[in-house]
């Protein structure tokens, strides 16, 4: 089969690989009939991630059909069946899945001993996503095994397309769960830091939470302009100051609620000092990630506000100001997605016409198109805001 | 390459059997080359500063050729790292700077002044590839660089014109999930 495989920063290539095959009693595979390229990728693109290997298979929001069952999970799944897959690997019955806390699942992380050396606690498993989270092969290609895979799916209902329901895997949930992580009020405001795909499904999500006002920080034209269409009031911190913008905007309190939808690659330029220093450390390796946003929220939020951080963060930041999360008492919310736990609900909201996330397409090309799409899509060139593949 | 990458692969994953077009273009390829050559010329220029002043008749200014081997070893740290253009605007720079000081080593009284005009001859060089690596990778990767309009698949549906995401208009969205219940553990503490 076709696959994308990484092989070294900024080295991605549509290679020919071996077909998948089932290893263990609960596996499916399924023939993708699409997948996307997410903004996370791009720090994998980038090397900005630990253990990834030359030959890793990328992708991590993909969908198809089962083509294979394992004995163990043909209660849940048949030949046939469109699945979505969510890039949270569970198993659906350690304590933590229980809780509905897939993303930390017990069980599916393959490499745990790793795992847990690094991080004290080892995640669930992960679809593409380094050594660390399992090495588990990725979605960009023409199959897939998934794993655990009886509880690992999101059943498709006939009548929705592929491009209404791909992104349950990864960017609608993320964004909602960032969005319900604000515990939103109806007299909120809530701030969010990028219009990238993860920043336009915060934004319909809070927007559909009932927030009293919805505003979205970018500087980028196309994006602050889906932003917009999604009912948020839009800032461009390159034309304006992000800090007196948000006090005017909230009579100069400050956002009750906050979301970080950009992460560990902040925008480097001279009107944010601050990251052309984490650009130089980060070179040196003396810093993993450049905190800007977090820093911004932490110090424009309203006291007793809400952080919550969808955006992906790999290691070590500096001069993060917490005595003034300390003071402010602000809580900080993140995690990766506990994709499961949100799917059924917004399946629902799909079907009845609440939200349509085909919106955020922009570029859909063949999978051999993939590698040259990294680029395009890293660069932000022809407007491109989130590219499906089909394989 | 790829038997490498094989051999690390788990039991049953994926392996490598046809390496396919990537993501890496020429003006990729000639940018870490470049990347790679300044940090082996900074080493040299730091570890073995004598030889670099002999050669052009430089004697004493063994601390001035380290400091350039520094700035040598920065630019191609930069070059091979995600902002290229960084790493290779500032090693046009630092070529500058090493022309003009080899133009003051052309003085008439240094017998090592064929060895000068060589080096100067050099820099030119490579500050001519430093250049048009430079320009390549603008043209490559600049966000306002104009691209072919990308293909849509026949089978993908069209492009929507609106970008709301709400089919049923952006009044009836604001609030529609009240509805839903905020899970005891994702309420907010204060």
């Amino acid at each position: 089969m076709r696959a994308l495989v990484w092989h070294g920063k900024e080295d991605i290539r549509c290679d020919t690989v071996s077909d998948p095959a089932i290893e263990d009693p609960r596996d499916a595979i399924i023939k993708v009939t699409s997948c996307a390229i997410c903004g996370s990728d791009l720090h994998l693109f980038h090397n900005m991630i630990p253990a990834m290997s030359p030959g890793d298979i990328m992708g991590h929001e993909t969908m198809g059909e089962v083509v294979e069952v394992g004995s163990a999970a043909k209660g849940s799944l048949k030949k046939g069946d469109r699945i979505v897959v969510p890039f949270t690997i569970n198993c659906g019955s350690c304590a933590q899945c229980k809780r509905g806390n897939f993303s930390v699942c017990e069980t599916s992380n393959r490499n745990k001993a790793m795992a847990d050396k690094v991080f004290g606690h080892a995640g669930a498993g992960l679809f593409g996503y380094s050594a660390l989270t399992g090495g588990y092969p990725g979605g960009q290609a023409e199959y897939l095994r998934v794993p655990f895979a009886d509880q690992t799916h999101i059943k498709v209902p006939d009548g929705l397309s592929d491009e209404q329901v791909l992104f349950l895997s990864d960017i609608l949930p993320t964004g909602w769960q960032a969005a319900v992580a604000c515990d939103i009020q109806p007299e909120d405001t809530v701030a969010i830091w990028g219009c990238g795909p993860v920043g336009q499904m915060a934004i319909r999500s809070a927007v559909l939470l009932g927030a009293k006002q919805v505003i979205a920080i970018d500087r980028l034209p196309e994006r602050l302009g889906m932003a917009a269409a999604g009912g948020a009031i839009t800032i461009n911190f390159e034309e304006d100051s992000v800090i007196e913008r948000l006090n005017e905007l909230t009579g100069g309190k400050g956002p009750e609620k906050c979301i970080d939808a950009v992460g560990m690659e902040s925008h480097v330029g001279l009107g944010q000092p601050d990251t052309l220093l984490d650009r130089a450390k980060q070179v040196v390796m003396l810093e993993n990630d450049r905190p800007h946003v977090l820093r911004e929220m932490i110090y424009v939020c309203r006291p007793a506000g809400i952080l919550s951080v969808p955006g992906v963060y790999s290691g070590l930041v500096d001069k993060l100001p917490f005595g003034l999360v300390m003071n402010k008492g602000l809580t900080i919310r993140t995690g990766q997605t506990h994709v499961k736990r949100w799917t059924d609900d917004l399946l629902r909201r799909i079907e009845d016409g609440q939200i349509d996330p085909s919106f955020v397409i922009t570029h859909t090309v063949g999978l051999e198109e993939g590698p040259e799409m990294y680029n395009i899509f890293r660069n932000k060139q022809d407007g491109c805001i989130k590219v499906v593949l089909k394989p | 390459m790829s038997l490498l990458a094989n051999a690390t692969r788990r039991k049953g994953d994926p392996r490598i059997l046809r390496s396919g077009p990537g993501s890496l273009g020429a003006a990729d390829r000639l940018a870490r080359a470049i990347g790679w050559f300044s940090i082996g010329l900074g080493v040299v220029q730091m570890l073995a500063p004598r030889r670099v002043t002999r050669a052009l008749g430089l004697r004493g200014q063994e601390g001035l050729v380290r400091a350039y081997g520094a700035r040598e070893v920065a630019s191609g740290m930069l070059a091979l790292s995600v902002d290229p253009s960084v790493g290779l605007r500032s090693r046009i720079i630092g070529d500058a700077v090493d022309a003009a000081t080899l133009m003051a080593a052309l003085r008439p009284g240094n017998p090592k002044r064929d060895n000068v005009l060589l080096a100067l001859a050099m820099v030119a060089g490579v500050a001519a590839l430093d250049i048009l690596a430079d320009r390549a990778l603008q043209a490559r990767h600049g966000r306002e660089q104009a691209r072919a309009p990308r293909r849509t698949l026949p089978q993908a549906p069209p492009r929507a014109g609106d970008r709301s995401g709400f089919p049923q208009g952006l009044a009836q969205a604001r609030g529609a999930a009240r509805d839903f219940v905020v899970p005891h553990d994702f309420r907010r503490s204060f």
